[in-house]
This record gives structure tokens, sequence and C-alpha cells, in this order.
């Protein structure tokens, strides 16, 4: 780092947080995490989905309150009743996904919550726009204050984020996964800004799965384990090998089934699907009992990529073939009655229905088969209902208690449940272990291979690194909607995935 | 300023469609652009203007007023009963009053909406009931007609003012203020945060309850001054009055470009809507058609309004392929 | 690890509230057959003609047309949508009839055209919210102002009123003499029974209800969820039209003004029979208890000469009190809970 601001050793930490505890109804999500934020620092936070970093995030702005453990802010303890108290005591965060209004101006996205007023009370718009384009221009952003917010792309609405935690002049900015949906150039001007918030003597909290930005920007680290910090220390003492280790907790080989790679014949070939904006040339043949890896960043196009071979959305070109025969999905009703099924990577909102007792849940997408003519047997219901609860040791009080009382591992033990029901002879998981438990995330694994050993064929899309590799039979690497490398589970370490998926290695493998 | 050009370009073309609809009936009915009868139109749709000013400030939190004309009627019968028992007190009183009955009516619905946590569809739905009922409840279903209003009650409304009449300067001073409310203060442009996305705006500590208490008083003090506006002008009240006309209102909103989705909607493009229906109104007797083409024609305009704004409103689909991306910034 | 034994203490709060919001459930049918005996219990008690069987068969005329709308709009809240235009159906379709009737159709020709034409309309709606994907209150607000303006442009200051006492008996009869229970009562409990089953017994049942709770993930999981929103749209058309025809009939004319304001009680009704507009809870019981207990009061009420705008008065009280009881309860509750912790 060229830039080295200065930092006054006595000086107390701009952000301290001791013995901070998180619990939710049947899962504690953070336990004992402590860890100092100092002025012109970037501390990076590490750790695999589901570690609890976004609920510390949460935490840390306000959003949730915290169960144990204490919050100090410049050596005061601090109590977050809300988002505006997070400010106040100047914190803000970029979030991942940016929360904005799309129908306002970039300069009211800025002020919002904490608009100047003239004197006669009015929204003075002549200096929060110029104070608006003071900061862009700092950023380096192509766009103006008067924008509409809609027409701006991602990268460019992460920047707006980061303007509006400048406006509150902020201490501490945290920064969750900026970079999972932003192009290798945009990472650069990204890591740039970054810099040079550091040198301004901000604090920043850098949340990431890059490695390689981690090791170009980070001064700390901090890594968490299921919802357990289990290491922090300077960038410059360990390697990016020490992190993965810590991240995982266990070297990858033992924790996924061993699995009879017996790969059968051909059963579904997809060639060249395609759609206009965000995925193109997607081709793989997927054979029975093979589990395919698809491993790509948040935003590389692989969910939609697979949901439009779902029937969810149309596919503009393609041919798709089901044990040698073209097959017509216009519908996910089609691709069921194809033999295909699709877990979502989005449990709440698009695998779900929290409402649904365990019964309504597993019976949802086989409905036919559990009715005779019109009217629901609630036998037959029940029965598979009560075999899917017992394969996968779903824990509830009973068959009729409501999904949203449950675990979100065991939420999706019943989610997979859902499709095992349809009997599929190729099942799509889509991040089928993204933010449960480390219980159940074993019971989906073993699952998988059990399914493989009876023939079914899987598509695994994760992007968890030791899954994808202890799982898969192969895997394809997707960055910006394309596949950019091929790999068998011989060829795969975690170095070629990482640099394809991150798109630096420009070569097209597809 | 603040304002997206699609929303302008938006509000451009319904002011063109009624330029045009001027012009035709124009053409067939030169007298209709004369400026007596232009004045008219305005004269007439004052109300109308006031009332889906204050629809569109529910309409932006995903809110909505069902109760307006029930308000306006009631308020419009208590103000009418008062003026009959104290024939001489001050109109600038009478005003006041109808004001504080009609925020007192919103403040219900806010109460019911923010406070308790009834969907605003049912709330009002209620309320509207009840209002128009206590009309009956107050005056046994009799009828206050001009006999029992004095002449300053009735004068009001109609008397000019630099060659405007009260109403139309009414109507006036009821946008500004509301477009300096919506477009230069902090709670007007929080209104729009909380509609557009109200997670984000908890994000932003704005308190949503707040803003839905504040966004039906505005609503029941303009339906309370447009109730006295309302029976002054026509010399009448009775439970019936303005029945219905909620659902007028609401359409002015919808042609004017308001989402019912909540966080889109300017005073302008409201304005317009208005102005679209009271145009029609007094368009179609000038040219002998027949009144009663009034509501399909209002039927056909939303319709088309809403199909229209959907189609500008869509999301653009999300891009990650690069070449799509160059393709989608170089035209911009 | 276990998902439950890491916090005993809030799994057992969370399933607590989960058996407390069923409980809830429970609870709105019963608080509704309470509020129904009590209706009828203060009616036989205030007017000695309340419990005549011929009054109580009159008054069932009084609802049932708006009832056998009820059902459709229920399964339209329930699935997240509205329809405001059934009341300006029944006036369309009253218009087709009375056309049909001039021309010299046959009784069972202009029902079936009223079936016909209420489909139609219902389709047009369907076609709009399901097809181009729009949301529904607004585009009903358009079509309710649309096929009324269609009725105010043919009929004007008109009315049709030559219906042929053939025509006029499907309103005005009986199925069964005794007890006299009115055609359009009859088809109403015939309707609510099919609605019950196919709602509470059938797979079509459990989609709508998915659909209601998680639209998103009723598609991910092969339900074809446009289909169902066109279909049900095509329903509310198909009795609305059915409605009309009985009232048609009933009252011998066709007015542009007919049916004025009905959507409002009908959603009323589905309101107060529980089920929310924010879709997926409710049912058809809730509904028909509801009816039953605003087709009691209103005649109550009227027995007692109440006149009709007072009794909305207490209809609207009924339905703010109804709704915000729980969520009133429910607060206190948790006030009560934080309170003491």
């Amino acid at each position: 780092m060229t830039i080295e601001p200065m930092v006054d050793s006595n000086e107390p930490p701009v952000l301290a947080l001791s013995g901070v505890c998180k619990r939710f109804p049947g899962m504690t999500v953070l336990q004992g995490v402590g860890f100092t934020l100092r002025r012109g620092e970037v501390t990076a936070l590490i750790g695999e989905n589901g570690a609890g970093k976004s609920t510390l995030v949460k935490i840390l702005t306000g959003i949730y309150g915290l169960d144990e453990g204490e919050i100090c802010v410049g050596g005061q303890s601090v109590h977050f009743a809300s988002a505006r108290a997070a400010w106040a005591a100047g914190i803000t965060a970029i979030h991942q996904e940016p929360v904005m209004f799309d129908e306002l101006s970039v300069a009211e996205n800025v002020f919002m919550g904490h608009m100047s007023v003239t004197g006669a009370g009015l929204v003075d718009w002549r200096g929060m726009q110029d104070r608006t384009n003071e900061i862009l221009h700092l950023l380096e952003a192509g766009f103006s204050a008067t924008t509409p917010l809609k027409l701006l792309g991602v990268a460019e609405k992460h920047l707006v984020e980061i303007a509006r935690a400048l406006s509150h002049d902020s201490r501490v900015v945290i920064m969750d996964e900026p970079t999972a949906a932003l192009s290798t150039r945009e990472v650069d001007d990204l890591i740039r800004i970054v810099g040079r918030l550091k040198a301004q003597g901000r604090a920043i909290l850098f949340i990431s799965h890059k490695f390689e930005e981690i090791f170009r920007i980070a001064d700390r680290w901090v890594c968490l384990r299921d919802g357990r910090q289990v290491g922090s220390g300077a960038i410059a003492d360990v390697t990016s090998a020490d992190l993965v280790k810590l991240m995982v907790g266990r070297s990858i080989g033992n924790v996924f089934p061993t699995r009879e790679t017996a790969v059968g014949e051909p059963t579904l070939q997809v060639d060249g699907l395609s759609n206009a904006t965000e995925f193109a040339d997607l081709s793989f043949v997927l054979h029975k009992g093979e589990i395919l890896g698809l491993y790509g960043l948040v935003g590389s196009g692989r969910s939609e990529a697979l949901q439009a071979l779902f029937g969810l959305s149309r596919p503009t070109r393609g041919v798709i073939r089901i044990d040698g025969k073209v097959v017509a999905i216009h519908s996910p009703a089609d691709a069921i009655a194809a033999g295909l099924a699709y877990v979502p990577e989005d449990r709440q909102t698009q695998g779900a229905v929290l409402a649904f007792s365990i019964v309504e849940n597993v019976t949802l997408a086989s409905l036919r088969r559990h009715s005779s003519g019109a009217f629901l047997m609630r036998d037959r219901e029940t029965a598979t209902a009560r075999s899917v609860a017992e394969r996968f040791a779903v824990k509830a009080r009973n068959l009729d208690q409501a999904l949203g009382d449950l675990s979100g591992g065991n939420q999706q033990k019943v989610v997979i449940g859902k499709w095992i029901a349809t009997n599929p002879r190729i099942l799509i998981l889509d991040e089928p272990t993204k933010g449960i438990d480390i219980g159940s995330k074993a019971a989906v694994h073993a699952f998988m291979a059990e399914l493989t050993a009876a023939g079914v064929a899987i598509i695994l899309i994760s992007s968890e690194l030791p899954e994808v590799m202890g799982m898969s039979d192969s895997i394809l690497v997707m960055h910006e909607g394309r596949v950019v490398r091929r790999l068998t589970r011989a060829e795969a370490t975690p170095e070629l995935i990482v640099t394809a998926a991150a798109g630096t290695l420009e070569s097209n493998v597809a | 300023m603040n304002g997206s050009s699609i929303l302008k370009r938006r509000e451009a073309s319904l002011a063109l469609i009624i330029v045009m609809v001027m012009a035709a009936v124009g053409v067939r009915a030169p007298i209709f652009l004369a400026p007596a009868t232009q004045l008219n139109v305005l004269i007439d749709t004052s109300i109308l203007f006031m009332l889906v000013l204050g629809q569109t400030v529910v309409l932006l939190t995903r809110g909505i007023d069902l109760s307006v004309a029930a308000n306006l009627a009631l308020t419009g019968m208590i103000v009418g009963l008062v003026a009959r028992a104290a024939p001489g007190l001050p109109i600038a009183a009478v005003i006041g009053l109808a004001i504080a009955v009609g925020l007192v009516l919103g403040l219900i619905n806010g109460f019911l909406v923010a406070v308790v946590g009834i969907p605003p569809i049912v709330a009002t739905l209620g309320t509207l009931a009840i209002y128009r009922g206590t009309i009956f409840i107050l005056d046994g279903g009799a009828w206050l007609t001009q006999a029992d209003m004095s002449k300053a009650f009735l004068h009001f409304p109609n008397a000019t003012l630099l060659g405007l009449p009260h109403m139309v300067w009414l109507a006036i001073v009821v946008s500004i203020a509301m477009w300096v409310f919506l477009n230069f203060t902090r709670r007007g442009r929080m209104l729009y945060a909380v509609g557009g996305n109200p997670v984000a705006a908890r994000y932003c500590g704005i308190d949503l309850a707040r803003q839905q208490l504040l966004v039906y008083a505005i609503s029941g003090m303009i339906a309370g001054l447009c109730g006295y506006l309302w029976v002054s002008r026509y010399g009448i009240a009775y439970v019936e009055l303005a029945s219905g006309y909620e659902m007028t209102v609401i359409a002015a909103c919808v042609i004017g470009g308001v989402s019912f989705s909540g966080g889109i909607g300017t005073v302008p493009g409201a304005l317009l809507g208005g102005l679209f229906l009271g145009i029609i109104a007094n368009a179609l007797p000038v040219i002998g058609v027949s009144p009663f083409w009034q509501m399909a024609i209002s039927g056909f305009v939303i319709l088309t309004a809403v199909i229209v704004n959907a189609r500008t409103d869509k999301p653009a689909s999300k891009i990650i392929l690069s070449e799509a991306k160059r393709a989608a910034v170089g035209p911009r | 690890m276990s998902q439950f034994s890491s916090s005993p203490e809030s799994g057992a709060v969370h399933a607590g509230a989960a058996t407390r919001l069923r409980g809830l459930l429970l609870r709105w049918e019963t608080a509704l057959v309470l509020l129904l005996a009590a209706a009828i219990a203060v009616n036989s008690v205030i007017s000695p003609y309340f419990l005549d069987i011929y009054n109580l068969s009159d008054a069932t005329t009084n609802f049932s047309e708006q009832a056998i709308v009820a059902l459709p709009m229920t399964l339209l809240i329930l699935v997240g949508e509205i329809d405001l235009s059934v009341a300006a159906i029944i006036a369309v379709v009253s218009l087709a009839i009375g056309v049909c009737s001039d021309q010299g159709m046959a009784p069972y020709g202009l029902m079936l055209v009223g079936l016909a034409v209420g489909a139609l309309c219902g389709a047009f709606n369907g076609a709009l919210v399901a097809g181009l994907r729009l949301p529904s209150i607004v585009v009903t607000i358009g079509t309710m102002s649309l096929f009324r303006g269609i009725a105010q442009v043919a009929l004007g200051d008109q009315a049709i009123t030559n219906y042929a006492p053939e025509f006029q008996s499907f309103g005005q009869g009986y199925v069964v003499s005794w007890p006299p229970v009115p055609n359009s009562f009859a088809l109403f409990l015939g309707l609510a029974l099919v609605f019950g089953v196919v709602l509470h017994r059938t797979r079509y049942g459990r989609a709508l209800y998915a659909i209601g709770n998680n639209a998103v993930a009723a598609r991910f999981s092969g339900l074809n969820v446009a289909r169902t929103r066109f279909v049900l749209f095509v329903m509310s058309g198909l009795l609305c039209g059915l409605a009309s025809v009985l009232l048609t009939a009933r009252i011998g004319s066709t007015r542009p003004n007919i049916a004025t304001g009905w959507e409002l009680s009908i959603v009323t009704m589905v309101v107060l029979g529980g089920v929310s507009f924010e879709g997926g809870k409710g049912t058809i019981p809730g509904v028909v208890l509801a009816i039953f207990i605003l087709g009691t009061i209103t005649w109550g009420l009227s027995l007692v000469n109440f006149a009709g705008i007072e009794i909305s008065v207490v209809i609207g009280a009924i339905l703010i009190v109804t709704i915000a009881a729980p969520l009133v309860l429910k607060r206190l509750a948790r006030r009560f809970a934080s309170g003491s912790s």
C-alpha cells in the first residue's frame, strides 16, 4: 500500500465488538464474536455462506438487536435501536444487493433520511445536488446527482451506496460483498475507492469471498465459521491457504460422502442454451448417477440459465434432449413431466410456502399423484410426507407443523423432499446448503450420494468451493453468463476454479 | 429536476392527448374553446383537482382512501347544519370548521391504518359506510337546501378575486402547496421513499406509521374543505351527496400516472388526470354526445393508461453477458 | 447439532406463536358463529316477526344474489387479487338480457346469454390481469367504469321492464314451497357447497392457497399461476352473470344503475368472513357465516325500522371492529409478554 495514514496506537478503536451473540428461534447464528476496527484500516471479514457475516452486518447497522455482548464506538458503549442510531454513531453499510429507491434521483438516494433544508424549511436541492456531485466526482462516477437511479447498473448503484456512506461522513464503512456482481474492471475501480476511503482515515469492514481482493486491499482479517470467530490477525501474516483452511475448518476430502463414480449413460443433453442478456451457449451432457457442479459467483448467470432449463423463463436459443429425445419445456409443469426437478436458491421466497404445513409443502409439486380425481387423499399425502421426514430426519413436532416454524435446515430438507416426491430423474440443486447448519448440510450431501447411487443425475449449483469440489464428478465454471472452464474432479483445484470464476482467466474454454 | 425523464414524458403525452381532445372538440364546437367555457371547466373541476391531490399522497404510500366522498358529504352536512344554526358565522370560520372536521375523519382512517394496522382498503371501506350513515343519523335523512344557507355561505365559492372564482383560487393554492410539499420538503420526499421501497425506507430510519397518519390527515383535510365547497356551490346537502365520487377521484389518479403500488406519482400528473376527466365531462354535452358516454370513456381511458404505464414501468431484465451490457449501455 | 436443542426457549415461544395462530384461525369461525347466534337472539327478542319462516325466507332474497358473487370473490382475494367490476358486470349482463328479451328470446335463452356475457366480461378482466400482468385493482376499477358505462350508453335514462312472467319466476320463485326456499337462496347454498368442497378438499383448492401464500413458490412447484388467475376471473364473471339473471328477474327491470355499490358490500362479506387481503387465508364456511350474519343484522334492523343507510353504519363498524380486534389483541399480548419478561 502506498498510502499510509497516520495511526495513533493510543487512540481508542473506532469500533470494538466483544462477545457478540445473536440467536434466532432454533439456531444460534453468532457467538462470542469480538474484534476491533481502527482508523485508516481495512479489515476483511471472511467466512463461508451461513457463517453469520450478514447477521453481523445487520447488528452493526441497527437492523437487528444483539442478545449478548457489547459494541463500542470510539470507546463508548452503544446500543443501536434503529438504522438511524447506527448512522448517528457514524456507521453505514453498503449492502450486497443495493436497497434503494429506483424511482428517485441519485441525490435523493444518497440523502434520503438526512436531507438538508434551507432557512425556509424547504429541501435544499441545490446544496444536496452539489454535495452529491462532489462526492460522485471523488468516486469518479460517470453519472450525476440528478440521474434517476433506475437507469444505473449494479456497479453504479454500489457507487451510490458508497456516496451515501460518505454523505454521512461515516467513520465506519461496511461493505458486504460489494464486488460480487462486478466485472474485473469495476472491481479495480472499487478497490481504488476503498484505498481512498482508507487514506481519509475511515475504518472499513470489507466482506468478500475473493482472496485476490482481500490480499490487495485488507490490512487485517477476521474469520467466522458457523457463527463463531475462529481467528483474526494481520493480513501480512497469512496465506490464502491458511484462510481457506480456517473458513472451511476441515480438509475437504473427509466431510463429503465418498461416492462410487459409476457414471451411466447420458440422460440430459443441453446444447447452446442462450437468452438475450443473462447467459449464452450453455452446453453440457449430464449422465445418470453423475453430479455436475456449476460454480460461479453470484450474478454469473448460473441460476438464470438453469431456471430457463426448468421452464421458468424462455430461452432464446438452445436444444434440450432427455434420453436422446428433444423435449420442449415451456413451463415448470413440462419440466416436471420430463423428469426434472429444481430446488431453488431462495428458500424463503421460491422454495417454501411458509404458512403451509410440512405435509402440504411436500406434496405441492405432485398434487395430482396425491389425489384421486380432483380430491386430495390425505392419507396418501401424509404417507409421502412421513417418508420424507424420516428419510431426512426432519426435526419437527409433527407433520402438521407450519414450515415457517422450522429451522432453515429443516425447511430445506422439506423443500428437497417436495422434489423427491415427484420422483425426478434429473435434480437441479441451486445452492442447496446455503445458510443452513452443518448437520443439515451433511444430511443433504449424504442424500445426494444416495440419489446418484440410485441413478438420479444431479446438477449442483454452488458458490461454496469445498462443496462443489467435494461433491461433483465434473465442474463447469461460469463467468458473465458463459461457461469459461470445464474441469473433471481430478483436474479441479481451488485456484483454477476461483480464477476462472473471477474472469481473470480470459481464455474461453467453452 | 428530480423527476425522471420517463415520468415527464408520461405527463407530456397526457397533456398532448388533452390538447388533442380539446382541439377535436373545438373543431366541432368552437364555443368550447372560448375563455368563458374553459373557465367553466376549471370551476367545475376544481373540487376534483383537490381531491385527486389528496388521494395521490395516500396512493404514494401504497394506501388508498375510499372514504373521501363520504368524508366530503359528512363534512358538508355538518358545516351546513352549523351554518344554519349560526347564520352569522364568518366564512373563514366555516372553512376552518370544514377543514377541522375533515381532518378528524382523516385521522380516524390514519389511526386505523397506521396504529391498528388494518389494511387501508378495509379500513376506508368501513369508514365510508360509517361516515355516510352518520349523515343520515345527524339529520334524519332530511335535505339541506339553499333556503337553509346564508347568502355569504352560498356566495363564497363563486365570488371572484382577480377575475377567478374563489373555488379556482383554492384549487390553485392547494395544488401549489402540495407541489411544494411533495418536491421541497423532507417529509414529502419520504413519502416517495416509503411507497417505493418500504424496506429501504426503514434502513433510512423513516417511520412508516407517521407517514401514514400524515397522508390520511391530508386526504381528510382536503375532503373536508371540498365538502363545504360542494355544498355551497350546489346549495344542497343530503345523504347521497357525491356518492361513488371516490371512484372518479381514483380514476383520475390512475389516468394521471399515480401508481397503486406506491412511490410513483406527481402533482402535475394527478392534475392532468383530473383535468382529463373534467374536459370529457364538459365536452360531451357541447358536441352533442350524450353525457351517458362519460363513464364508458373514462373506463376505456383508465385501462389504456394502465396498459401504457405498465409498459414503461417494466423492469429491464438483468444484464449479465458482457456484450449485452455494452448493448444496453450504448444507446443510453 | 440439533437445531432445537441449541435454544429450546425461543423455539418453544415460536412454536407457541404458531399454535396460537392456528387457534386464532379456528377462533375466527367460532367468533362468527357466536356473532351469528347473538344477532339471531337479539333479533328474535326485539321483533316477534323475525323468526317467522316466511319473513326469514324473504330475508334471504335480499342477500342471495350478492352472496353468490361473494363465493368467487373469496377465491380471488384468497389468491391476492380483487374484482371491483362485479356490480358493473351485473349491469352489463342485465342489459344483454334486456336487449335479448326485447328480441323475444325465451327465458332459458336469456339465462344462457346472461351466463355467457358474464363469463366474457370476466375473461376480459382475466386477460388483462393474467395475460398482461396488470394489477387487478386498477384493471377492475377501469372495467367497472367501462362496463357500467356501456350500460349507461345503451340505456341512457331508460329502463327495460317488459320481462316475461316465466323469466321473472327465476328470481321470484321457490325451489320448494314448504319450507319456502327461494331459487336464489337454494342456488347460493348449492354453490357454496361446491366452492367449499373444491377449496377445502381438492388439489385445485390447495393450489389456490399455495398461490395466495407464495405465488413464486407455487410457480416454481409447477402450478400454472397465470391460468389459475384467469379462470378465477372468468368464474367471477360467470357468477355475476347468474346473479344478474336472478336480480333482473326478481325486480323485473334493467336500469343502468342496477346493483350500484354492490362491489363494496360483496367485499365486506368476504373480508368479514376472515379472508385476508394479504392472500392465502380464509375459508368458505367463514364467508358463508359472515353472509348470514350480515343478512341477519340487516333484516333484523330493518324489521325495527332502521333505514338502509343506518344499517350500513352498523355493518361498517362491525367490519372494522372484527378486523381490528385480533390485531389489537395480538399487540396487547406482545406488549404484555415483553413487559413481563
